[in-house]
């Protein structure tokens, strides 16, 4: 298969890298995407034959282009409509590295599927095209990347064909990106011109646009630093209390923050209790220690009371335990969010009621200016103060995705009805 | 494609911990939960998560297979080696009243067959056990339908799936909320490639079905798919002659609507080199898969795993 970079390169390999795609209708994101996987050697024959029927299908009169934008609409409901409305998953690896990608449908109407794919992502591709600039949308698919806490955005320029590959015209939308992206608290931002349709500065640097002396998309992607969002602190909510027999007692659990050993003194949150670690247990042999990412069973060295839900954190440097928090809220219900009505919060591993208190303001997601307000509908963002019935431990969202982002559940009809990020 | 290189901490431990989580948050979550097992590669894979994630204890959920009747003979002799294995229960169904009624992809075609013997059966099953999740192997990558689906993927209590009212899924937190007769179809592979798996089954040493190995078999041609002849139910088509071919198989299933590829990677080296570079994607070999674009989706809105 074609191999898009240089296989000589011999740095190391950066690892996984989770991003989204968001753009508004017709800014060609599809295209740039199915151009992407077909640049990195991922569309199989049997893939492209179906591609070239389904692009005469569609194009009757164009002859034998490929449309890659009819890649990755899925469903059938999206075909008819000629939307996007879900996110859909898509994997490609180069010799580099390997990538899921999130790609997101820009609506408005579907601002919560496009929240969805932000929360596991830690890069945002953002297509805007070169003849109509910076729109409402961007500014809205940028906040909620920013919202959903990813750090870095690469803003791809696209349909440069049909500006004449104009320097000025890509330099103008690049700097008013970057300041808003600033607003927004977007650390990292990459600009480059594209042309989805025929690949320039997709795969490979486009002869067309020799101003343009920065890497491919590809290449960025591939080379692309991600500094991992991670509080420090040792912290690990328990999923599973496993007790095959009177023998082994371990709290089964994915450690979401720092590392722990054994030997390591540690307080089970929210109840305080003390112990030290004694075993890292895994199914490949007991580990002497464990970190940020992995899946273990913890054994301690004294009985003490724990169960799913809590949180076995440093001792000497443990989470905030809370049951009153402020925090950002996007709400996803079809039914407004009535404040004082009792939801099912859920933050890592555990569960309790929760009530919205009070909404300080609401958020224009377009403008982002602050609006005063009583209830939040369908795809709102508003401030709150939040009130549980318990005390959790947390973390504040810009350190701890895990212990610091939540969903509300309608205990009436189980829908999942807003997603918050806490603050303090 | 080449095939990614593995560095000491790789994706693959990510996906690791990524499965076992979702194993654990079904186990904790759920009051009767089932693991599907359909004897393939990813199957094998699930399994061998199943077992790491709930160390030392033992597996707390049983496996099902839903046996169409027409499954290879090496499907059957590798489930009965895990049955033997006796850490983890495997319940077995057949749709009996498929069975009166002489259900075979031979007489009555793919689509028939697939729908009686496997959705129905599938159907059945959870209803007569009352399970309330059910976890299965497939891969986002593996079809269009698949790549918009949740991991936690609810369904009605008639087993329906509405892709237009999907739960939104943030982080790792997934909403395990149900009433009573409604489920939820759990995907601990949703992120992992073909790839992926392969090099997973090489640096973890799992056991597969042989069949995903080249040797020499009995196939006929037929529709353009190398068809193995597995026994004595197989009927001949005019003109149609077996032949001993180096296949081998990419996916598994009935095998009169399998179709193997011919191929001499006998090792799983061979086999990841092959695939890394293949031209042709997975479910090529799958002849049920062959109707019309969306058939997977419908199929899946009507209860299909
Ligand atoms: N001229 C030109 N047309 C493009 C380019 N990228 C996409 N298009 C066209 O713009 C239309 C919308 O593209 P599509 O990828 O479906 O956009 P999406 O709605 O953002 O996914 C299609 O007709 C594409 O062929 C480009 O770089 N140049």
């Amino acid at each position: 298969m074609l191999l898009p970079t240089d296989m000589t390169d011999t740095s190391p390999a950066p690892g996984l890298l989770r991003f989204i795609t968001c753009g508004s209708v017709d800014d060609g994101k599809s295209s740039l995407l199915g151009r992407l996987l077909y640049d990195a050697g991922m569309l199989p024959d049997d893939q492209l034959a179906a591609l070239a029927r389904d692009s005469r299908r569609q194009h009757a009169d164009a002859g034998d282009v490929l449309d890659f934008s009819l890649l990755t609409d899925g469903l059938d409901a999206e075909r008819q409509q000629g939307i996007t409305i879900d996110v859909a998953y898509r994997y490609f690896h180069t010799a580099r590295r390997s990538f899921i990608v999130a790609d997101c449908p820009g609506h408005e109407q579907y601002t919560r599927n496009m929240a969805t794919g932000a929360s596991n992502a830690e890069l945002a591709v953002v297509l805007v095209d070169a003849r109509k600039g910076l729109l409402p949308q961007t500014r809205r698919h940028t906040y909620i990347c920013g919202l959903l806490g990813i750090r870095q955005v690469v803003l791809a320029v696209n349909k440069m064909d049909l500006v004449d590959y104009d320097q000025a015209v890509y330099a103008a939308i690049a700097a008013q990106y970057r300041e808003l992206a600033q607003e927004m608290g977007i650390v990292e931002v990459h600009c480059l011109p594209v042309v989805a349709l025929t690949g320039d500065n997709v795969g490979a640097r486009s002869s067309r646009m020799p101003w343009y002396t920065g890497d491919s998309l590809l290449e960025l992607l591939e080379s692309v630093e991600v500094t991992p969002f991670r509080a420090a602190d040792f912290r690990m909510p328990v999923q599973w209390v496993n007790r095959p027999d009177h023998s082994f007692r371990g709290y089964a659990g994915t450690i979401c923050g720092g590392r722990v050993s054994c030997g390591d003194e540690v307080v089970v949150q929210p109840g305080g209790q003390r112990a030290r670690i004694e075993r890292i247990v895994s199914a490949d042999g007991d580990l002497p220690d464990a970190a940020d990412g992995q899946a273990v069973t913890l054994c301690l060295d004294r009985e003490i009371d724990v169960s799913r839900g809590d949180v076995i954190a440093d001792a000497l440097r443990p989470a905030p335990v809370a049951d009153q928090f402020t925090c950002h809220l996007l709400w996803m219900g079809d039914a407004a969010l009535l404040p004082n009505r009792t939801y099912w919060l859920k933050i890592g591993t555990r569960t309790v009621n929760a009530r919205v208190m009070s909404i300080k303001y609401k958020v224009d997601v377009n403008s982002q200016a602050r609006l005063a307000a009583r209830h939040l509908a369908l795809n709102e963002v508003g401030y709150c103060a939040l009130g549980l019935d318990d005390a959790i431990a947390f973390e504040a969202y810009a350190r701890n995705r895990t212990l610091g982002g939540f969903i509300l559940i309608d205990r009436q009809s189980n829908a999942t009805v807003a997603c918050g990020m806490l603050d303090f | 494609m080449t095939a990614p290189s593995i560095p000491s901490h790789s994706h693959l431990d990510d996906l690791e911990a990524e499965s076992i989580f979702i194993f654990r948050e079904v186990a904790a979550s759920f009051r009767h939960p089932v693991m599907l097992y359909s004897i393939g590669k990813d199957s094998s894979v699930l399994l061998h998560l199943l077992r790491k994630a709930f160390y030392p204890a033992r597996p707390p959920m049983p496996l099902l297979h839903v046996d169409t009747t027409w499954k290879f003979r090496e499907m059957i002799a590798f489930r009965d080696q895990v049955v033997a294995a006796g850490d983890v229960e495997v319940l077995v169904h057949i749709n009996q009243d498929g069975v009166r009624q002489g259900i075979s992809p031979q007489t009555h075609g793919a689509t028939v067959h697939t729908d009686v013997m496997k959705t129905v059966a599938l159907k059945q099953a959870l209803d007569q056990y009352g399970f309330d999740a059910a976890i299965g192997g497939a891969r986002r990558d593996e079809e269009k339908s698949r790549a918009k689906e949740r991991i936690f993927s609810f369904r009605n209590a008639q087993h329906r799936w509405d892709p237009r009212s999907q739960r939104p899924e943030f982080w790792h937190t997934y909403n395990t909320h149900i009433r009573k007769g409604e489920s939820v179809r759990v995907f601990p592979l949703s992120n992992w490639t073909e790839m992926d798996v392969w090099q997973y089954i090489q640096r973890e040493g799992i056991s597969v079905v042989p069949l995903y190995f080249a040797k020499p078999r009995p196939v006929v041609e037929r529709d353009g798919a190398l068809i193995m002849v597995d026994d004595e139910r197989f009927v001949l088509r005019e003109g149609e002659t077996v032949q001993m071919r180096d296949v081998r198989f990419r996916t598994l299933g009935c095998y009169p609507l399998t179709g193997a590829v011919e191929s001499s990677a006998d090792t799983l080296a061979k086999i990841i080199d092959e695939m890394a570079s293949s031209r042709s994607s997975e479910r090529q070999g799958r002849v049920i898969d062959q109707d019309p674009t969306a058939s997977m989706e419908r199929k899946k809105q009507e209860g299909y795993f």
